[in-house]
Formats: structure tokens, sequence, C-alpha cells
């Protein structure tokens, strides 16, 4: 019996390194590549040659093709941007749904229901030429306002964790004599720390991962582009063999801070997920 | 506002009580509130409540103004869609052709949508406007007095805070949202495609001609629309249903009572999600191309003689995006599982153990039952957002490889990245609505048939 067992800890151990490994090759051989001296994008062996740090130096500083820095940087003003009003829109929606009742509720969450079932970006050209009738196509403004606009319709998951806030402490509050803002403020808010980061870090990731909408609106406008758009170029059939393992540099640069980002909240993530205010 | 106002949040909400409640408002009230039918907020200001009333009346000011220089003119050339297209007209004092701009069809239909929307707006706000002026000469009559404009504000703080909380909210979602949905679905019947591009050529409505031809499989987009949808469904099929079976088992294998280092294997598995979506999908295509750095290892082993083609040939390459997705998707699921998994009761499986059920039979009679009475919504989101999924199509293959059968598109191409293709490509926006449009039916059939039964839906209040 206890030999069975041994061997089968041994076996799921192994298929777990196994796994581990197939999960980690891509990311593994990113990380080579962009320390790669030599140019090129295929190379017929796995870990470079020479290893140099030439590729970030030259991303970060060569800006007659491509400019890095500056893409890095409107990303990170736009998810800066869209962080706060996103985070703002997402919570106030799913409190109101959650802990208001009025006539319009239902209505609203089917409009809800509803919109969301179009596929997201069906709409990008009316929204460009909405943006266009505004004035205001290719800014960053345009991408912040896209971005966060319609992120009230993501209330779901937030809305579903405020439901499982008990109401008697809202209704212990409003005896003390608390108004609806002030419940919404100083009690819903603070026991929902892990909605909150949730929220805070799905918008504030969202503008680095967006391609569709980013590409549409700046066009080309490459120095108002964002990092995804700008690394999708680089890749491309007349980019690829001289900018491929600058590319890589570039992706690690943008990586880690989100990954870091993500590994850190993670406990967030989950319980944002299943709820942990538990009556 | 006012108390006397409760009656607008109560009960009646069918739209002949309301205009019935109107009418009743015009008989009873006096001569300022009947005025304030015609110019909204004057019964307010009148009564002291100054500057309620100048909200009502800038915003009916502000609104017949935009009804005067555009609106009229928009809606009423949204008819036709504009008659006379871009053209050169000889310039008698400098002796050149000059390009003239007449009609743009596109503006035309945006300006349209846009007005009847605000004209839907206005009668929302004109409606409560009139209620407004109602209220103030009733309570004026009580003798009540009214509430100040700093009064408005706590209400909108307190009992009214659903209001002031959405308000933001939902003009981003009219505008960046509904507005451009709406303008869409009118897209699709008109013939908006590569040959009718404003301002140089103008488009039209066509009808519902648009949906025959995409659905008519024997013309050249039907013949594309139906492989193309047929592989969008058996991809969101595999695309879910794999992930989930295989996360499921991946947090049952970490889960597992002996694993040791349990966090060191989440980690590492988390670790792929973290990463941009585009930049694994970008690195992953590139790494299997026929030149890439899995076919040269492979061949340098001595495993196989000509490259594999992973990306080329289209039943590889359909097999490829489906298990590359299992590469992105499966620590997603087994983040998710690994709760609702410890949550199942030890009792059941103790259970199961003294019964002697083998791991297999625990595992499909315990194990997958409770999961899947948890997860049913999160099946039914996932396949959805499978059939909407254009970050692994697009950044994996870019919907390649090509097809001379298909119109527009690749063989790995889902519905969404036809689409977008045909948007960004090919410029035929009333095709690409079309196929928006179709989208939403599948979907939305899809999630009324199951959303609807689910408990959350029906007994929402019922959790607590």
């Amino acid at each position: 019996m206890k030999r069975k067992r041994i061997v089968k800890d041994i076996l799921s151990h192994a298929l777990l390194i196994a796994l581990s490994i197939v999960w980690l090759i891509p990311i593994v051989w990113v990380v080579a590549q962009s320390f790669n001296e030599e140019q090129g994008a295929y190379f017929p062996y796995f870990f470079p040659k020479k290893w140099s740090f030439c590729n970030y130096i030259s991303l970060w500083t060569d800006n007659t093709q491509f400019m890095f820095g500056r893409w890095y940087l409107n990303t990170l003003i736009v998810a800066v941007f869209c962080c706060i009003i996103s985070t703002f829109f997402v919570l106030s929606v799913s409190f109101v749904l959650s802990r208001m009742r009025f006539k319009a509720r239902k209505p609203l969450m089917n409009v809800a229901l509803v919109l969301g079932m179009f596929p997201g970006f069906m709409s990008m050209i009316a929204v460009y030429y909405i943006l266009k009738g505004i004035g205001i196509t290719q800014s960053l403004f345009a991408l912040i306002l896209v971005y966060s606009g319609s992120a009230g319709l993501s209330y779901y998951i937030a809305k579903g964790f405020f439901d499982t806030i008990p109401k008697a402490i809202d209704e212990a509050a409003y005896i003390d004599g608390a108004t609806k803002f002030q419940v919404f403020t100083r009690i819903t808010m603070p026991l929902s720390k892990p909605i909150v980061i949730y929220t805070v870090l799905t918008s504030f990731t969202a503008p680095w991962l967006d391609y569709i909408f980013a590409s549409v609106i700046m066009g080309d406008k490459y120095e108002r582009y964002t990092v995804s758009i700008g690394l999708w170029t680089m890749v491309q059939q007349e980019y690829v063999q001289t900018w491929f393992t600058r590319f890589t540099a570039g992706a690690v640069c943008v990586s880690i801070p989100i990954a870091l980002l993500f590994i850190v909240t993670q406990k967030y993530y989950v319980e944002g997920l299943s709820g942990a205010v538990k009556g | 506002m006012s108390k006397g106002k409760k009656d607008s949040t109560g009960v009646n909400p069918k739209p002949k009580g309301r205009l019935k409640r109107i009418g009743e408002m015009f008989v009873k009230g006096d001569i300022w509130t009947k005025l304030s039918f015609f110019v909204l907020g004057l019964s307010n200001i009148v009564r002291g409540q100054i500057l309620k009333g100048l909200m009502f009346l800038s915003m009916e000011i502000g609104f017949i103004f935009y009804m005067v220089i555009v609106g009229v003119s928009g809606i009423a050339q949204c008819k036709t869609l504009g008659k006379i297209a871009q053209k050169q007209v000889w310039d008698e004092s400098e002796g050149i052709y000059r390009v003239m701009t007449f009609d743009n069809s596109m503006i035309i239909l945006l300006l349209g949508v846009v007005s009847v929307f605000l004209i839907a707006c206005f009668i929302f706000v004109w409606q409560a406007g009139v209620k407004a002026a109602y209220n103030a000469q009733e309570l004026k009559e009580n003798g009540k007095k009214l509430p100040s404009a700093l009064e408005d504000i706590k209400a909108h703080l307190d009992s009214k805070l659903h209001r002031t909380l959405l308000f933001l909210p939902s003009i981003g979602i009219l505008l960046f949202n509904i507005l451009p949905i709406i303008f869409m679905i009118m897209i699709a019947f008109t013939n908006f495609d590569k040959d009718h591009q404003p301002p140089g050529s103008l488009f039209h409505w066509v009808g519902i001609s648009n949906f025959k031809t995409m659905l008519n499989s024997g013309s050249m987009l039907g013949k594309s629309f139906w492989p193309i949808l047929i592989w969008t469904i058996v991809w969101a099929i595999f695309a879910t249903f794999l992930n989930y079976i295989f996360g499921m088992l991946l947090a049952m294998l970490i889960n597992r009572k002996t694993t040791r280092c349990k966090g060191l294997w989440r980690t590492i598995f988390v670790l792929t999600i973290a990463i941009p979506q585009f930049v694994s999908l970008l690195v992953i295509n590139n790494m299997l191309q026929r030149t890439g750095i899995i076919n040269v290892l492979l061949q340098n082993w001595g495993w196989i003689k000509e490259p594999l083609p992973f990306l080329t040939d289209t039943t590889w390459a359909r097999v490829t995006v489906i298990i590359v997705n299992c590469w992105v998707g499966v620590p997603y699921t087994m983040l998710i599982t690994t709760g609702i998994l410890q949550n199942i009761p030890a009792e059941y499986y103790e259970a199961a153990k003294v019964d002697g059920a083998n791991a297999f039979t625990i595992f499909v009679k315990i194990t997958l039952p409770y999961m899947l009475f948890v997860t049913t919504p999160y099946l039914i989101t996932q396949f959805i957002g499978n059939i909407n999924n254009f970050n692994v199509i697009y950044f994996l293959t870019g919907g390649l490889p090509a097809s001379l059968d298909y119109y527009q598109s690749g063989t790995t191409d889902l519905l969404v990245t036809w689409l977008y293709k045909l948007t960004t490509t090919s410029f035929d926006y009333s095709y690409a609505s079309v196929i928006g449009i179709l989208v939403f039916v599948i979907s939305g059939t899809l999630s009324l048939i199951t959303y609807r039964r689910t408990g959350s839906y029906k007994n929402e209040e019922g959790f607590q």
C-alpha cells in the first residue's frame, strides 16, 4: 500500500515537472533570445551563442524606426487613466445594481446582458467615426475614452462580490444615520478589498493587452502607438529579420511589470472571483 | 428632490399609464405648470427652485439648437443617405479641377442615429421636467417648503444615489457601446462595402440583401461563411472543454495531499497567464514556423526529416491552434477551479473509497458533476468568449493558412477575425456588420437557453 503511494507520488511529480517544462519553454526562450547578440528571427539553436544587453540598449535608444520608450510611456499613461476611470465606473455600477432597488434596475441589467453579446469590436468603425466627429482620433485621450467608456458594462464579477456582503451591515449603518453614499465609501469599499484590487488590476492591464482598438484609432501615427501595436509591427514580415531579437527584449520589458503585478495580487484575483466575505 | 416625487419611482411602469399621468398633470396644473410643458423648468424657476429650473431650461434650449442646426436635416437625409458624391469641379478663377465634397453617407447616417438618440433622451428629460414642474406646484399648494438646491444635491448622495453613480458610466456606455452598435446594425442594411466608400461614392439602403448573400451557401460570401461558422463552433467546443477538463485535472494534481511545493507549481503555471497574450502568442508563432526553433530542434535530433507544417497546413494549423490555446487557458482554469475543488466535501470521497471506487470513477461520478453544477455559468461565458476569441487566432496564425475558396479569410479564421479583416483590410463594412449581428444571434440564443435556467438569474435575491 505504501509502495503504491510512493510510486504515485513520483509519477505525479514527474508529470508536474514535464508540464512545467512545456509551459516554461516559450518564456525561457524569449528571455534567452532577448540577450542574443546576433540579429535574425530564426536560429538553429535554443540558447544564443553570444549573450549581451545590446537588444535592450538599442530598443530603448534607437528611435529611427520604432520608438519603444515613447510607446511604453504612452501605454503607461493610458493605463493609469483608464485604471482610475474604469475602476470608478465598475464599482459604482456594481454597487448600485447590487445594493439599491429602483424601477429601471432589471431593465438596465437586461440591456447590459444583451449588449455584452455583441462582439466587442464590431462597432470599432462607428467608434472611430464618433471620435473623428469629436475631433480626437489618433490621440491617447481617445484611447482612454474608448477603454474606460463602456467599462460600466463589466460589472458582473464585482456585483456578484457585493451580493455576498450581508445587507445587515448596511442596515446597521443606516440606523446609525449614514447616507447611502457613506455606506458605499465607508463600508462596502473597505470590505471589498479583493474586488477593488481585482478591478484595478484588470483595468490597468487592459490597455497593455489590447491590440484592436489601439490599431484602429492610431492608424499610422507611430509616436502615439501603444506597446502592443508596436511589438506586433516589429514581427511583421518586413521587419522581423532585423527586429526580432529586439522584439523579444521589448516583450520582456512589457511582461515583467504585468507579470509581477499579477503574481503579487493573484490572491485577490482568485478571491475576487469566488467572493471572499462570507456572511 | 421632494417626497411628492415618490410616485415616479413606484409602480405603474406602463407607457399608457405614464401618458395618462402626464395628461392629468396638464389638466390639474396652474398656468406656470402648463407653460412648463413648453418651456421646461419655468414652474420651478417661478417657485424658487432657480438652479433646477435653469438646468431643465438649458437642456431644452440646447436640444432645440442642435435640432435646428443639424438634427432635422440629418434625419431627413437619412432617407437617401446623400445624393451628390464628391467630384471634381472646374475652378474658373484658378484654371484647375478642385475636389468638391458634397454629401457623405457615413456622416449623414451617424448624424441621423445621434439625432434619434438625442430625441429619445430629450423625451426622457422632458418627462422629468414636467413632473418636476407639477411637483413644485403641488408642494407649494400644500404649503410645504420646496427643497433647496443644496437639499437636492444631498438627496442625490442618499436616496437618489443610484442616479448619481450611474450617470457617468451610462453616458460612457451610451457613447461607446450602444450608439456604435446601433450604427453598425444600420450599416448591415446598406451597401457600405469597398465599392461604396464615401465621400468618393455614396452608399444606400439595400434592405436584407446582405443577410441573404451571407447565408446563401452558393454565393462567394456564403461559401466562406458556413465553413467558418462550423470551424468557429468546433473550435469553441474544443477550446472550452479541453481547457476546462485539463485545467481541473491540473488543479487536482497540484492539490493532492502529498504533492510538495504546491505554491511553486501554481506560480509556474500562473506565470503564463501573467504574460500578455500578444507576447506569448507572437513568440509561439515564431517558434512554430517552418524554420522556427521547434522544427529546427526536432530535425537536429533526427526525429523528423521534413519540417512539420504547424501553421501552413489547414488541419495541422487548426489542431495547433487548439493545443496552443490549452497552453494559454489551462493555467487560468486551474486558478479558478482550485478554490472550488477544495469546497467539495471530503466525506464524498471517503465514502467512495470505502465502496472501492477507483480514481477514474471518483472523478466522473463525484468531482465532475459537482464542478459542472457550480461552474455552468462560467462555462457558458467561456464558450461565448471562445466564439469571440480574437487574440489566439489573430496573433498565432493570423487566420492563415490562406484559402482561395474563402473570401478574405484563411482557414483558421473565426467569425470575429474574419469580421476584423473585412473591416480593416477589405473595407466591407456592411458584411462585417452582418457577421457581427449573426455572432450576436448565436451567442444570444446560447446564453438565453442556458443562462436563464441557472439559479443565479432566477433567484438573485435568494442568495442571502
